[in-house]
């Protein structure tokens, strides 16, 4: 009698919620998957077809040879790849010297990245786009890595600088008795131990990247340079949406966020909690 | 190297000095290595913030720099006297906000609250559960639009079939239905968010605190008020805020589902802001509006972090 009360009190306060919140989550993307892969002529059908009744992958073609997802990609893999390697570089530096030194002028730093995070991303579109112009690199892919290290690196520093701060300072100086330099501890003891941290934070810059759409629509007008965002927008503001070619477009940007996603979710949530937590 | 008592005088001083120079360049160090980090945010960080404050005080056209020249309070008069979309835009910055963060909280709270149960595939679902938090607000926009569209669309389908309406409606062009659409599908991406955060602190609330409670007789929804709620406290006035102004900034489903229209009903202060420098081209009129919605968020973080008493640990 126990064992079933308690069944049922776990069906109510457990699965029948947790089953509501995560078909309210699946089923947009199933629905997106779902017309993907249905002929162009079957997609408006009456009735609706749940499941494509003639799965078809010609709208992953004309997606990618037609409207230009392969450009598409290509841009936000050269942006998104660059941005990342650069705000690694920047933020294990800056992080390393929070974590590890006490310096004049540390809490002024601290302070600065604190007040970045207040800033409105779309606050900057207007300046971003007169500086860019100026240097002569609207539409090129350097104005976007450029700008958006400079928005990652305030978060990046402070979460990395909780990964190097967690580990232990003894291991190093250990290392350095035992006869390494400085930079040879760093890079056989402490990078080692980093690397979980530092994929982490490469995977946060790189999902930010692929996503960013108002700073990439202001600061690229050629088609040949757009990223998956602005392509995606653009295609969606035509006047005779091809719809099957739209979803499979979303398909084709969906699946490296998502991956990359379910690789390092875990270290976000422990990241996010340190980050939160100050 | 070994220890010699009798070192004379002057290789002892050799020493020191030496000892000196290498402190000093130690001390250089860390600076060196925030460098490159503090270059970046403050060319391509507060640069251009002071730009927007020096360019809402100027007439700025890029279409006609013939007629650029400092414009005083200009920009600022004219937006509190003769701009018919500014106030709308405000009020919908406002019920934007509220209902997105509102709803944000109390379903991200609950699908915490779940996930820290136990239960069977527990890392794969949070995995999933998580996935809409990776997604781009335009690919939400899309996803969303194939859900609402008067022809294809899922939604129409299903509230037929239940008998909800009667001809398939056009969700993101009527007024009285897009504010609400565009409210849902950004749900949809923001509760992940919040559970993620939420989760977080739920996972360092002592363990032992909630065995006390039982010992002392509470009931689950009472040691819910009285520990869960205490305890994640300074999580959730944080977690609010970032939100409050990230929604209040965020534009990227509005602009690319409902485009600020019908009748601009979904048209947010950020809206107005995006849709001005993308479309148009008098940047000095941009940047006013933009100092004055920067002020609003200034003015309320103060007031927020002052009334919720937010306690540093």
């Amino acid at each position: 009698m126990f064992s079933k009360n308690k069944k049922i009190d776990k069906l109510l306060t457990l699965y029948v919620p947790l089953g509501m919140l995560l078909s309210f989550t699946l089923f947009p993307l199933y629905w997106t998957i779902n017309t993907a892969f249905k002929p162009e002529g079957d997609i408006m059908n009456r009735p609706l077809e749940y499941a494509p009744l003639n799965p078809t992958v010609e709208n992953f073609v004309m997606a990618w040879n037609n409207v230009g997802f392969a450009t598409f990609m290509k841009n936000s893999l050269i942006v998104g790849v660059s941005t990342v390697i650069v705000v690694l570089i920047c933020s294990t530096l800056s992080g390393y010297a929070l974590a590890r030194y006490q310096f004049k002028g540390k809490r002024a730093f601290m302070l600065m990245l604190l007040c970045t995070q207040f800033i409105p991303r779309s606050m900057m579109i207007i300046p971003l786009f007169i500086i860019f112009k100026n240097l002569g690199l609207i539409s090129s892919p350097l104005a976007l890595i450029i700008t958006y290290t400079a928005i990652e690196i305030p978060f990046t520093t402070i979460l990395m600088s909780g990964f190097i701060a967690n580990v232990p300072k003894e291991l190093e100086e250990a290392a350095m008795i035992d006869g390494c330099t400085k930079l040879q501890s760093i890079r056989h003891v402490v990078f080692p131990l980093l690397l979980p941290g530092i994929v982490a934070t490469g995977v946060f810059t790189f999902i930010y990247t692929w996503n960013e759409f108002l700073i990439a629509l202001m600061l690229t007008n050629r088609q040949d340079r757009f990223t998956l965002p602005v392509g995606l927008s653009t295609m969606m503001g035509e006047f005779n949406v091809n719809y099957g070619a739209l979803a499979a477009g979303s398909v084709i940007a969906l699946i490296p966020a998502v991956i990359l996603f379910a690789y390092a979710q875990k270290h976000l949530v422990n990241g996010m909690g340190g980050a939160v937590k100050g | 190297m070994s220890y010699s008592p009798e070192v004379n005088e002057p290789v002892l001083e050799k020493k020191k000095n030496e000892k000196v120079r290498k402190f000093n360049k130690a001390k250089l160090v860390p600076y060196l290595f925030i460098t490159p980090a503090v270059l970046m945010v403050v060319s391509f960080l507060f640069y251009p913030i002071g730009m927007v404050f020096y360019y809402s005080f100027q007439n700025y056209d890029i279409s006609a720099p013939y007629y650029n020249s400092f414009a005083g309070l200009d920009n600022f008069v004219n937006i509190f006297t003769s701009d018919k979309l500014f106030f709308p835009s405000l009020l919908n910055s406002l019920k934007w906000v509220v209902t997105e963060v509102g709803l944000q909280l109390v379903f991200g709270l609950i699908l915490a609250l779940l996930l820290n149960q136990t239960f069977k595939f527990r890392g794969m679902i949070r995995a999933v559960a998580f996935i809409p938090w990776a997604i781009s607000g335009v690919l939400a926009s899309v996803i969303w639009s194939l859900m609402y569209n008067e022809h294809m669309g899922v939604l129409n389908d299903i509230l037929m079939r239940l008998g909800i309406v009667d001809s398939p409606q056009a969700f993101l062009a009527s007024t009285s239905t897009a504010f609400g659409a565009v409210v849902i599908a950004e749900l949809w991406r923001g509760i992940p968010f919040f559970a993620i955060t939420l989760l977080a602190g739920l996972q360092s609330i002592p363990q032992e605190l909630y065995e006390a409670a039982r010992v002392d007789g509470a009931s689950r929804w009472k040691s819910f008020l009285f520990v869960t709620l205490p305890q994640l406290k300074n999580t959730i006035i944080l977690t609010t805020l970032l939100r409050v102004v990230w929604e209040f900034n965020n534009v990227d489903l509005i602009f690319n589902l409902t485009g600020g229209g019908p009748a601009h009903s979904t048209t947010t202060l950020t809206m107005y802001i995006a849709e001005l420098a993308v479309h148009g081209s008098n940047f000095g009129y941009g940047s006013a509006l933009t100092v004055i919605s920067f002020g609003i968020l200034l003015v309320f973080a103060a007031l927020y972090l002052k009334l919720s008493r937010y306690e540093k640990e």
